[in-house]
């Protein structure tokens, strides 16, 4: 891997002008991955969505994938706890592993995976049923509460840690539709964590939230990072310098650039990122 | 270049157009809207018309007198003698009362077609049953005959009165005026099965038959509609054996009912061996013609589920089993049912497969399982509308009401159903 000049000054041009696939600027490694991945390609039929992508995520950092649309940022998140593997036309190959252990072994329960690896979507999308049973809903299956004392805690942590507790303690046998845009995403989050993922993953959770609700969705993600990992996806690269440590830029399947945010958004080393970043495409 | 007054002048005149068009658009709408309301309103004029007479019976109230010597029969408890005696001879007499000249041979025949021919059966059945009233008089409730009962209806209508005598029809105006014939709820069409003379049939038997008939093949084609389309819409492999199957149900939702019936013939009394004419092979028969209508409302109703709820369950760590029982089986419920409703509506009306599986049976009974023989509403109708008598015109008419109301009855309930089932998101 080349490494980042860091002498170079900001307004000189990045150095990196084509892709080479499999190769990525930046420091896409770690010596503590969470998520090892390594050569990963997908498929969607005859398409080549992700093209030999390897990027280590870190523990309990919050890294943002940016790029534009189409890129496979989406596609990439998603198999990290293998949602794509409803989309029977979906092929993964090459070696994805978290905390050491193959994601995609047929061995591996994706129940499991996926009570480990949690998962925030684009659209709010609360179970139609109580404020209460959509957060009760994960512990209940996973049968993580023994009595109902226990379940009432994780329902009240989960909210609380979703920073919706007040707005909800009054009315968790109300309707979860009932609520405003902003609260159902933080429910979704709430509905999240409640089952103590290791990882959230979060796929443009705030693209359908107006900017008040975007910043509470946003601080929430600060205080979240305390304790999980969180790899999210965004349009907005505000909101990616405001809540990442890291970020990935995608561009058509490749990852191209992956670096501190702050390296990302004010030296990048890559040509497109830096075409991105300035607005001239995407 | 165009100026932009010329502009605004076109745009204009294209407006005018598109309005015209949108006018003329709504008239043929309301048109056809109309077209249908009228044709509704035809339809249940005529039904309405014709059957409300069929919820009205005609009675006779007379004085009998139980007289031993009448009917020669000194010991009612005699079961020699009650099969030997003769129970018309006190109604005639009852009715001498009024008419104290009609006394020759052709005058007492015409008498005792003036009650119904289940009145002498009445009088020994109340023998039967207290010997000890042998000797004193009795005032009995008789069902008047078909033809007096068609003509009280239908006063004044010439045609309705051909069966009757002159004699008989100035006896029956006399009645009326006295107040020993009258008219009333027809409580007999309620409470009987079929029968061969019209005022004393009764619907009862056919809708009790309808319900037996219904309740088999609810039974049977829910269960296994749902089962396959979630098994087909959420487990099935896609690949050439999930194709041809969903071609076949599809194909199998246009086959002519009566095929079915043929298939009923053939395996369920054919091969299985099961009676004829009884509401399980009707239920069985019903339940293979709704299946496919159920699958494929089912398969609509589950596919109508969005995805993001699909996706939140799967997020959180449910299995498969899990998101389609705790969240697409719920959300999918009130299509599904109103689905089953719809099929279930259409196999109620359907009679031509039941034709051939012997439910077009006369039966007099109300059927008391689903193993006795029974008849179901449309075959009943389809009886009585093919029946030679004036009475049974009226019974075709207040049967066909009947159906509908049931139909009503059944839409309502899946109306009601989808109501409170149904949850937004």
């Amino acid at each position: 891997m080349p490494e980042a000049t860091p002498t170079k000054a900001p307004n000189e041009r990045p150095a990196e002008t084509v892709i080479e696939e499999g190769k990525t600027v930046g420091a896409p490694f770690s010596s503590d991955p969470k998520f090892k991945l390594r050569d990963v390609e997908v498929f969607y039929g005859d398409t080549r969505a992700i093209r030999n992508i390897s990027l280590d995520i870190t523990r309990n950092e919050v890294i943002a994938f940016i790029g534009p649309s189409g890129c496979g940022k989406s596609t990439f998140l998603r198999c990290l706890n293998r949602m794509n593997d409803s989309i029977d036309i979906c092929r993964i190959k090459g070696s994805l592993q978290l905390d050491g252990e193959d994601i995609y072994d047929p061995k591996r329960d994706v129940v499991e995976l996926r009570a480990r690896v949690g998962m925030v979507f684009q659209k709010p999308n609360p179970f139609p049923k109580s404020i209460y049973d959509n957060v009760a809903y994960g512990p209940r299956i996973h049968g993580l509460a023994n009595r109902k004392s226990e379940l009432d805690d994780i329902v009240e942590n989960s909210l609380r840690k979703a920073g919706l507790w007040d707005e909800a303690k009054d009315r968790l046998d109300a309707m979860a539709t009932s609520m405003s845009g902003g609260q159902q995403q933080r429910l979704c989050i709430a509905r999240a964590i409640a089952v103590s993922p290791e990882v959230v993953l979060m796929d443009e959770p705030c693209s359908a939230l107006d900017p008040i609700a975007t910043a509470r969705i946003e601080e929430l993600i600060a205080e979240l990072s305390e304790s999980y990992t969180i790899v999210i996806v965004t349009h907005s690269m505000q909101q990616a310098a405001r809540v990442s440590n890291r970020t990935a830029y995608f561009h058509l399947g490749h990852l191209v650039e992956v670096n501190d945010t702050s390296k990302v958004f004010t030296m990048p080393e890559h040509q497109l990122t830096e075409s991105y970043i300035t607005g001239r495409f995407g | 270049m165009t100026d932009s007054g010329s502009q605004a002048e076109l745009v204009r005149r294209s407006l005018k157009r598109r309005y015209r068009k949108e006018r003329r658009f709504r008239f043929y709408g309301i048109t056809a809207i109309a077209i249908a309301l009228f044709s509704l309103v035809i339809l249940f004029t005529d039904i309405v018309s014709k059957g409300y007479t069929g919820f009205i019976k005609t009675t006779v109230t007379l004085e009998v007198p139980l007289d031993g010597e009448l009917m020669y029969l000194t010991d009612a408890t005699d079961p020699d003698q009650i099969a030997m005696a003769d129970f018309q001879a006190p109604i005639i007499k009852a009715l001498q009362a009024y008419f104290p000249t009609a006394t020759s041979r052709s005058d007492k025949r015409e008498l005792s077609r003036m009650t119904g021919s289940y009145a002498s059966n009445q009088v020994r059945d109340l023998l039967e049953k207290q010997p000890d009233l042998l000797g004193t008089t009795r005032t009995m409730e008789f069902l008047a005959h078909d033809a007096v009962s068609v003509y009280v209806k239908h006063a004044g209508d010439p045609g309705y009165s051909i069966r009757l005598t002159e004699q008989q029809q100035r006896w029956t105006d006399e009645l009326l005026d006295k107040g020993v014939i009258d008219t009333s709820f027809n409580d007999v069409f309620f409470s009987r099965g079929d029968s061969r003379e019209p005022s004393n049939a009764g619907i009862l038997g056919a809708l009790v038959g309808s319900l037996l008939t219904m309740g088999i093949t609810l039974v049977i084609a829910f269960p296994v509609g749902v089962a396959a389309a979630v098994y087909l819409e959420e487990f099935a492999p896609s690949n050439r054996i999930t194709d041809f199957i969903e071609v076949n149900i599809n194909n199998l939702a246009a086959v002519p009912s009566i095929i079915f019936g043929l298939l009923g013939l053939a395996v369920f009394i054919g091969v299985f061996g099961l009676p004829r004419s009884v509401p399980v092979v009707g239920g069985l028969v019903l339940a293979l013609m709704t299946l496919p209508t159920i699958i494929i409302s089912s398969r609509a109703a589950i596919k109508s589920v969005p995805p993001s709820i699909r996706e939140a369950a799967e997020g959180i760590g449910a299995s498969k089993m899990q998101v389609v029982l705790h969240h697409v089986f719920p959300l999918a419920m009130p299509g599904m049912l109103t689905g089953s409703i719809i099929g279930m509506a259409q196999a109620l009306g359907e009679t031509a497969p039941l034709l051939l599986i012997g439910m077009v049976a006369f039966i007099v009974e109300v059927p008391d399982g689903f193993f006795s023989s029974a008849t179901v509403l449309p075959v009943q109708i389809f009886i009585w509308a093919g029946s030679a008598e004036q009475g049974f015109v009226e019974l075709a008419s207040a049967g066909i009401m009947v159906l509908l109301a049931f139909l009503i009855t059944m839409n309502a309930l899946a109306i009601w159903l989808r109501k409170r089932l149904e949850r937004r998101w």
